[in-house]
């Protein structure tokens, strides 16, 4: 049964035994400390997966390729370093974001994000130099009002209401994208998967590069394995 | 009055001890350093999630600079096109 199995094209081959010794030398290590923690198994198992990784960088590759052949066509010679590499780190983002398949916040604020940020820079140069005046006076009195309030409520025994916790949450909230106003638990769950689906992120792009790197050093032929 | 609001809904169901300690566990799990050196020793919430913060910054940095890497490589490649085909028969 294994035998018939193991028929492969001898180039999707190669990938699988480079893919498996970049993934294994990473997985192996977490997963003997990973598979202590039974709560919250499903994201590990998710995210560290090698066919996830693989459903990535090939959705990562088809989103690469769309970022090549818009880029001669909108400027002649010079985009930025900066704008090339931020225009691949959203493709990027956008390709992890819909490997999680929607069931997570943080995916579907990026996804969300792409259409909002076209109608929200008009808003904001319009609304900014008109109410800037009067939006730093009601911002400052109701931040000393809010911490005035917090002081006041911290007499509950719930732990989640001590200020320092409660602020550093909050700046969690505000890294993980989608989570700036959501509640504790939320802000916690989804920072786990969105840690997992970043560290996927970083082990594929690793590979693609050393694959890339590779071929543009070497000429074409693939190297020896 | 929005603000008011947005913060009282966040903050009314209140969280459980328990699961909040559960919740930081997990997160301590996957925590590089923390997480895997020394599992019995107690480790404030607040540490957690500050490490959690900084973990988080460095990954997207990593992340920022593989693009712009793969940026560079994408356009060095871009010329030959048999090393393109090449490159995309085997990754696919």
């Amino acid at each position: 049964m294994a035998s018939l199995t193991n028929i492969n094209p001898s180039s999707t081959d190669l990938v699988r035994r480079k893919k498996r010794f970049s993934v294994s030398s990473t997985a192996s290590s977490r997963s003997s400390a990973a598979s202590a923690s039974t709560g919250d198994g499903e994201s590990h198992a998710r995210w560290r997966s090698e066919k996830q990784q693989r459903i990535y960088s090939a959705k990562l590759i088809q989103a690469l390729q769309q970022v090549r052949l818009n880029s001669p066509s909108a400027t002649s010679s010079s985009p930025t370093a900066q704008k090339r590499g931020k225009a691949v780190r959203e493709a990027a983002d956008r390709a992890l974001a819909v490997s999680a398949r929607g069931r997570t916040l943080w995916s579907r604020a990026i996804l969300a994000n792409r259409i909002k940020l076209k109608f929200r820079k008009h808003k904001r140069q319009r609304a900014s130099t008109t109410a800037i005046p009067a939006m730093t006076t009601v911002v400052s009195s109701s931040s000393s009002s809010r911490s005035r309030k917090r002081r006041v409520s911290v007499l509950r025994l719930n732990k989640k209401s001590l200020p320092a916790v409660n602020r550093k949450v909050r700046v969690l909230g505000r890294l993980v994208p989608g989570c700036g106003k959501q509640s504790v638990p939320v802000i916690l769950e989804e920072a786990t998967d969105y840690i997992q689906a970043l560290e996927m992120q970083v082990r594929a792009m690793n590979s693609l590069v050393e694959l890339l790197s590779s071929y543009s050093t070497s000429g074409s032929a693939p190297p020896p394995i | 009055m929005s603000n008011r609001r947005s913060r009282q809904s966040s903050s009314a169901p209140r969280i459980s001890d328990d699961q909040m300690i559960d919740l930081v566990t997990k997160l301590r799990q996957i925590l590089p350093e923390i997480g895997q050196r020394r599992r019995s020793a107690k480790i404030s919430a607040s540490k957690v999630l500050q490490e959690t913060c900084n973990y988080i910054r460095n990954l997207n940095r990593e992340v920022d600079n593989l693009s712009e890497r793969l940026s560079q490589l994408l356009e060095s490649v871009d010329e030959d096109s048999p090393e393109a085909a090449v490159i995309r028969s085997l990754l696919m």
